[in-house]
């Protein structure tokens, strides 16, 4: 605290002839924003590196000239302009470059209202374009990317800004963005124009959250689930995550981070949903499990740290570039997936009990929505593991985003309509449960749990302070029964790496890390209304999120009646086998890119023709797989049957863990050191020529 | 114990001065760039066929020696015997034998190769005497042209790597700055910065680790004095960089050069090994504590990597996009770390400051600029070449002293300096003395040092278009002003061009360059406008006549060409008529043709069909 | 026989051979990113241009992402990700070259080997015809360089003259 109180020196510089106090802003443009004074950006975004490319935040500032406010440090007795006839100019002519070259089809974008682009054209007053346009009406970039299940590309919306390269690349140290070529053919695309889904893309979607135009957005959903309401065979069931609560009053006007759980419920049904439940209550049920997991791994010392499985950004970052750490992964589904399962296990039975047959629903018939703060959600409940016979465990995700739309779209006055209650069973839910959408949530509710059930002992205050906050590590010892429980807290993925360096290395050693891939947590997931321009957005929101358990009288998963009732009902005890049936999961390793496959030796094709696929992924390559490919070359040639055996190089084939692997006419072998490939070329490629 | 063997200068001096004597009589085959194209390998390997000969027949040591550039190409291969005071020009390989036996045997002068004064048509013997090199000031390229830039001993025996020993034993760090800025040097690669100061800002600047880099990027169209200096001196940059490392305290350092210069790649890599081998570079320099490595890093085809934050971007393996400064290099420049950059021409000076002193080298140029500058003057000037002057030279004395005059007696008419950063200059100038202040009151600027002449048969606004379609595609695509406007700016100058332009195209296009300029990231962007700029200014009645009066005075471009039938000469074949795929043509048999402009779309096909010659190109 | 059956070998396993260079290259460079352009000029050279698969391949040994390797990969002029021609013709555009005739050149080879608009090399993989950057050889301009070899004061005509010799040398050799 004292720290902070310090080194702050309050120095002083004009702007527009007014003086300005200023202490240890990284730039000019905080200082002068600070003060109340509007400067345009396309570029700069305060969490990220400074870029200085859209050169609208240009001031003059006497002896330096025009200079743009993102680069220039703060000197006291600076004499800055912001509005000057040079720097009026150079923002009017590059909104007028920018148009030119922009898919001006802005009445239909998704973004039209929330684009920075359209703003400014509007508040600078650009009425005319005078370059020839890069787009007619109707025409739009030949490659849009449409073909995942989170994020739309679309490159003619584009201006360059370079945030979600940065975002990519310096919050979530991803690197699926990059820019490509130079000049007037600039673009940002992943690795050779691929689609999303062809590369080691998250879906965390924190790209569209800092892009200002429609470049890259969320893929919406809204369409297919109006369909659904419309259709009066079906009945949809919409879960609302606990981040959401929190977020979607500020599209209304509400004062930041109130919680609206009332209201979205109330405009749901107004919507036509036919039950609202809250994902708060699966959260319950995931902490019961996953606090099983924890008390299990602790006893028994295996596969620790034990990483939480809620961020499917997260779990698919670890199936495809870390999956050596997958058995640390809790095999629990996410709370949304939960709801899902139990949704339509239980939730349907318990909807039809009592209930004449024709009054009966069918399973076909009900639709699972989530409302959730999160772009890659929408990627999860399509994964294949969470498909119960040929039906999706949840059905369509819709962001906060969408679900505001959907508001907006039904009329509904989302302000001044009176607050209602979820529906039943399932109906109530912890402050455990809600902290899921916070950075620290899930750690400090399963410790709440697995505290009590290990001690047998109460815990009065529940608040564990260590875990709450924006920071995006921080780390916690829990005594529990005489073992201390050393527990990190991470958020973001650039940071998960680091950790996994240090586990990896031995320099850090954990029992429990909870991870989520968005800053602040869900809360400041990539559905959310845009967080990025301040950071009391995040704050107030964490605080709507801990009053939230403050003021519900249940502050542990296992105090749940409804959960109690669900295992006595239905799943015996949380870890059963029917729990695991239904509330877990297995991971598997991923491809980080699709693509060609080398080819190293050009014998004839046909049939007699052996091919040999050896994989030089990231893992394979590690274990030695090229040491393999040169082995194997050798005793081809050794043994003259250049013209017999094809030889290729390929990237991963999914089984890291077992690597190197080698496929042989389709036959998949793991291990294939290079020591072990002389007996494998003897028994899988020698013997079959030898015999004829 | 063993101790290490540490260089002693003066033996090095010694050995390298017996290595001279021995060479003999010394002939210098010029083997730059444009020699080598011209055939100077194939002439060196004829004269080392037949040195041996030569010696024992006469008992006399010959010697031929591979050399950089000797500037004047156009006049190549340059075949140079000093013993005798001796230069041939456009030498071929057929005329080694005659050389060797009349010359180099007989002492023998052979006048079809002596240098003809294009004005006078008289024969010149002696180097000096030619007007090319009578007005030259040689110092950055003194030794270019004079010494095998393969060989250590030769640069050691012209008193090199005695600067860098002088400073290790005798300077502090500080005084080896303050040394460098009391000369007055700028930088040679286009700014103009007081070197000395950037050095300070180095030196000043703590960190565990610095570097210094030779920024030798030379991307302007039309410049090649660096390449020049690594072909032909290549030991002096590296001296130059020792010093300045020693003056920064860095002990690693790059030269970044431009991938199409592999001759210079080729000698540097050569010189860094020499002066490794011989204790000049690597640890412990001359016994001291001092250590510098430098290592070379190729760029692979980007103007902008001329750029300094861009090049550092480029030596660590990204992207070459250009860094908002602050932070500048100084600070925060490769790696995170504290870096100077200067191009090759300015370490190439510093060697001869520190031997020669401050005080010489301000005896060169202007109050504000001073020292001597290397220019390429190409275009079309009578003598083409790398050239050398005291900054604040005037125009005329570059154009017409060392150039010789505009080719083929056509008339003056501009030039273009600094390439696609730089601007026009124009009759009215060829009194302006030649340096950073003058060139920028006039919105050109020194840049790196390119001239292209111009004649009354160069079409400015198609210059002005060339350079704008240069930066554009040279453009990063990282700020919006230079990817967007310049791109916008090559448009209206191509409907110029194009005779599709208006009159208020230009009120943009004046008002664009001016977003461009003041709104851009770096000095890419900032300068792209200039050449525009600088023709609006002088030469807006070119741009008037393209616009409004539909010509194109200098009858360059295609647009306002027209293909005209000479009804004179004309005989009514109907050749012409029928090859023509728009059917422009009209006229019967026997009758003479006409052309409608209007549907002609000017082919030429027509030309070639005539058997007459009826029919001409013309404005 | 043994001589042709190891020329057949080195024929079926010519990439392999190309393969087993870019790990040397790569492993040369200590797998440092700073040497990435470094590491895709030389194997350009290998293989006349960046496949694809190969850039991956580099990205994976380097441990860094693909993105990053494809975004340098199309910053630099000098890398080509589509194969090159047998005969690589380059024209320096260079102002002098540009002010002495470099574009009638250009066009003249283009005509002379047959290339449409928008294209760079024949279809038959035995030219490529580009502009440079300038060659620093200002004073011989227009210039030409034809895989390595400067050809200076080219026109229209002469170069023409030396096409047709290559034109003839190519369809020699196949």
């Amino acid at each position: 605290m004292s720290n902070t109180m310090e080194s702050k020196v309050e120095q002083k510089l004009q702007v527009d002839s007014r003086e300005i106090t200023f202490t240890d802003e990284k730039n000019l443009l905080e200082v002068i924003r600070k003060a109340g004074i509007e400067v345009p950006t396309f570029c700069y975004r305060p969490n990220l590196s400074t870029y200085g490319a859209c050169r609208m935040c240009v001031v003059e500032i006497d002896g330096m000239g025009v200079q743009t406010s993102c680069t220039v440090k703060p000197q006291a007795g600076m004499k800055v302009s912001v509005n000057t006839e040079k720097t009026r100019k150079i923002r009017k002519m590059t909104v007028e470059l920018l148009l030119a070259a922009h898919d001006r089809d802005c009445t239909i974008c998704a973004k039209s209202e929330n684009c920075d682009l359209q703003s400014l054209a509007k508040k600078l007053g650009v009425r005319d374009v005078r370059f020839p346009s890069k787009y007619g009406p109707g025409e739009h970039h030949v490659d849009i990317d449409n073909d995942n299940p989170s994020v739309v590309r679309d490159p003619g919306k584009c201006i360059l800004c370079g945030a979600c390269v940065r975002v990519c690349r310096e919050i979530q140290g991803t690197e699926c963005l990059s820019f490509v070529n130079r000049g007037s053919d600039a673009e940002v695309m992943p690795a050779y124009n691929k689609g999303l889904d062809e590369v080691d893309c998250t879906y965390c979607g924190q790209c569209t959250a800092v892009c200002p135009t429609g470049a890259l957005r969320i893929k919406s959903d809204v369409e297919k689930v109006w369909n659904r309401i419309m259709d009066p065979k079906k009945k949809v069931v919409v879960q609302i995550a606990p981040a959401v609560r929190v977020a979607a009053g500020e599209a209304f006007g509400l004062p930041l981070g109130t919680n609206t759980l009332g209201l979205i419920t109330a405009s749901l049904r107004k919507i036509g949903f036919d039950a609202v439940f809250d994902t708060s209550f699966s959260a319950d049920l995931t902490i019961m499990e996953e606090g099983t997991e924890l008390i299990e791994r602790l006893k028994t010392g295996e596969n620790l740290p034990l990483f939480t499985s809620c961020c499917p950004a997260w779990v698919r970052f670890l199936e495809q570039r870390h999956p050596e750490f997958l058995k640390n992964l809790s095999s629990c589904k996410s709370p949304q997936q939960m709801f899902g399962s139990v949704a339509k296990k239980v939730l349907i039975e318990e909807f039809n009990v009592n209930k004449p047959e024709e009054e009966q629903i069918k399973k076909e018939d009900i639709v699972i929505v989530s409302i959730m703060p999160c772009t890659a959600k929408k990627a999860e409940c399509g994964k294949e593991e969470f498909i119960t016979d040929g039906q999706q465990d949840v059905d369509f995700v819709l962001t906060t985003q969408e679900l505001i739309r959907m508001i907006n779209e039904a009329g509904v006055d989302f302000k001044h309509i009176e607050p209602e209650h979820l529906d039943s069973p399932f109906a109530i839910f912890t402050g455990a449960g809600v902290i899921f959408g916070s950075t620290g949530g899930v750690a400090e509710a399963a410790l709440r749990t697995a505290y009590e059930i290990i001690t047998g002992k109460k815990i009065e205050n529940v608040a564990i302070t260590e875990a709450r906050g924006l920071n995006t590590v921080k780390e916690l010892t829990i005594n529990i029964d005489g073992q201390d429980v050393k527990v990190a807290i991470v958020n973001t993925l650039s940071q998960a790496s680091a950790l996994l360096e240090r586990v990896k290395k031995g320099e850090a050693e954990y029992h429990m890390v909870e991870i989520m891939a968005c800053p602040g947590g869900c809360l400041g997931g990539a559905g959310q209304p845009p967080s990025y321009k301040d950071r009391e957005i995040k704050e107030k929101r964490m605080k709507g999120l801990y009053d939230s358990d403050v003021n519900n009288p249940l502050h542990k998963s296992h105090d749940n009646p409804e959960i109690i009732r669900l295992y006595d009902k239905w799943l015996e005890k949380p870890s059963s086998h029917i729990a695991h049936e239904l509330l877990h999961t297995h991971y598997k390793n991923r491809k980080r890119i699709l693509g060609e496959i080398i080819n190293l030796s050009s014998a004839a094709e046909g049939e007699k023709v052996t091919d040999v696929q050896v994989c030089v992924g990231n893992n394979c390559l590690a274990k030695g797989s090229y040491g393999a490919i040169d082995a194997l070359t050798k005793l081809i040639k050794e043994n003259g049957l250049e013209n017999n055996v094809n030889i290729r190089a390929t990237f991963c084939m999914e089984a890291c863990s077992k690597g190197p692997s080698v496929v042989i006419d389709e036959e998949h072998i793991d291990g294939v050191t290079p020591e072990k490939i002389k007996a494998i070329f003897k028994e899988k490629i020698l013997s079959k020529y030898a015999k004829s | 114990m063993t101790e290490m063997v540490k260089a002693d200068i003066k033996k090095e001096l010694e050995k390298a001065a017996q290595y001279v004597k021995n060479t003999g009589m010394r002939v210098l085959v010029c083997s730059g760039t444009g020699c080598v194209a011209n055939g100077a390998f194939d002439i060196y390997d004829q004269f080392l066929k037949h040195d041996t000969d030569v010696m024992f027949k006469k008992e006399k040591k010959v010697s031929s020696i591979k050399t950089g550039c000797r500037g004047f190409c156009e006049q190549g291969v340059f075949v140079a015997v000093p013993d005798l005071d001796l230069v041939y020009v456009k030498v071929k390989p057929e005329d080694v034998p005659e050389i060797i036996e009349k010359t180099l045997q007989n002492g023998e002068i052979i006048e079809r190769l002596l240098y003809e004064d294009p004005v006078t048509g008289q024969k010149i013997q002696k180097e000096n005497d030619i007007n090319f090199y009578k007005n030259q000031t040689k110092a950055a390229l003194a030794n270019c042209g004079n010494i095998d830039p393969e060989s250590i001993d030769e640069y050691v025996a012209t008193g090199g790597y005695e600067a860098l020993d002088h400073v290790i034993k005798n300077y502090t760090p500080e005084q080896v700055c303050k040394e460098v800025e009391d000369s007055g040097l700028r930088g040679r690669g286009g700014g103009g910065f007081p070197t000395g100061k950037k050095w300070n800002f180095v030196r000043i600047n703590e960190a565990d680790q610095k570097y210094v880099i030779c920024n030798a990027d030379e991307g302007d169209p039309g410049a090649f004095m660096d390449c020049g200096i690594m072909e032909g001196d290549p030991h002096k940059l590296l001296e130059g960089m020792a010093i300045a490392a020693y003056g920064t305290g860095s002990d690693f350092g790059y030269i970044y050069v431009r991938a199409e210069y592999p001759l210079a790649v080729k000698r540097l890599r050569i010189a860094i090994e020499e002066a490794t081998k011989r204790g000049f570079l690597g640890e412990s320099i001359f016994g001291s504590d001092f250590s510098f490595k430098i290592k070379i890093k190729e760029g692979a085809g980007a103007f902008v990597c001329g750029e300094e934050t861009a090049l550092i971007a480029s030596i660590e393996g990204d992207r070459g996009m250009p860094m908002p400064k602050p932070p500048f290099p100084a600070n925060e420049g490769l790696f995170g770390k504290p870096t100077l950059i200067n191009n090759v021409e300015t370490f190439a000076n510093v060697a001869l400051i520190i031997k020669k002193g401050a005080d010489w080298f301000k005896g060169f140029g202007t109050e504000t600029s001073k020292g001597t500058k290397t220019f390429a003057l190409t275009g079309e000037v009578n003598n083409t070449g790398l050239i050398e002057v005291p900054l604040g030279t005037k125009l005329k004395e570059i154009v017409y002293d060392i150039g010789g005059g505009i080719r083929n007696n056509k008339k003056f008419k501009a030039v273009q300096i600094g390439g696609p950063s730089g601007g026009c200059l124009t009759e009215e100038h060829l009194d302006l003395p030649l340096d950073y202040e003058s060139l920028k009151s006039v919105g050109a600027m020194v840049g790196s040092g390119g001239l292209v002449v111009m004649n009354e048969d160069t079409c400015i606004v198609e210059v002005a278009r060339f350079f704008l379609q240069f930066t554009q595609n040279e453009s990063c695509g990282k700020c919006i002003p230079c990817r967007e406007g310049t791109k916008q700016m090559l448009h209206i100058l191509e409907k110029v061009v194009a005779g599709k332009a208006e009159l208020k195209d230009i009120e943009t296009l004046t008002e664009l360059a001016e977003v461009v300029r003041l709104g851009s990231l770096c000095g890419l962007g900032k300068t792209a406008p200039n050449p525009v700029l600088s023709t609006l200014k002088y030469f807006k009645d070119e741009y008037m006549a393209h616009i409004a009066e539909n010509r194109c005075p200098a009858g360059v471009c295609e647009a306002f060409k027209l293909i005209k039938i000479n009804p004179d000469k004309c005989i009514g074949c109907t050749k012409c008529a029928k090859v023509c795929p728009v059917n422009a043509i009209d006229g019967k048999v026997k009758e003479k043709h006409v052309i409608n402009q209007e549907k002609c779309i000017k082919c030429g096909a027509c030309l070639t069909s005539c058997p007459v010659n009826a029919i001409t190109e013309g404005n | 026989m043994v001589a042709e059956a190891k020329k057949n070998q080195e024929k079926i396993f010519e990439k392999h051979r190309k393969f087993c260079k870019v790990n040397e290259i790569v492993e040369k460079y200590k797998y440092e990113k700073q040497n990435l352009i470094a590491i895709l000029q030389e194997v350009q050279t290998e293989y006349r241009y960046l496949p694809e698969e190969i850039m991956t391949y580099i990205a994976t040994m380097m441990d860094i992402s693909p993105a990053a390797v494809y975004g340098v990969a199309t910053f630099y002029s000098q890398f080509s990700l589509d194969p090159k021609g047998k005969y690589e013709i380059k024209v320096c555009d260079g102002t002098a070259c540009h002010v002495r005739g470099s574009m009638p050149v250009y066009n003249a080879i283009r005509e002379k080997v047959g290339l449409q608009e928008g294209k760079f090399t024949t279809d038959d993989l035995q030219f490529t015809v580009e502009t440079v950057r300038c060659l620093g050889a200002c004073a011989l301009a227009p210039v030409v360089v034809i895989n390595g070899k400067v050809y200076s004061k080219m026109t229209a005509d002469a170069v023409k003259i030396i096409v047709d010799e290559l034109l003839k040398r190519s369809e020699n050799d196949n």
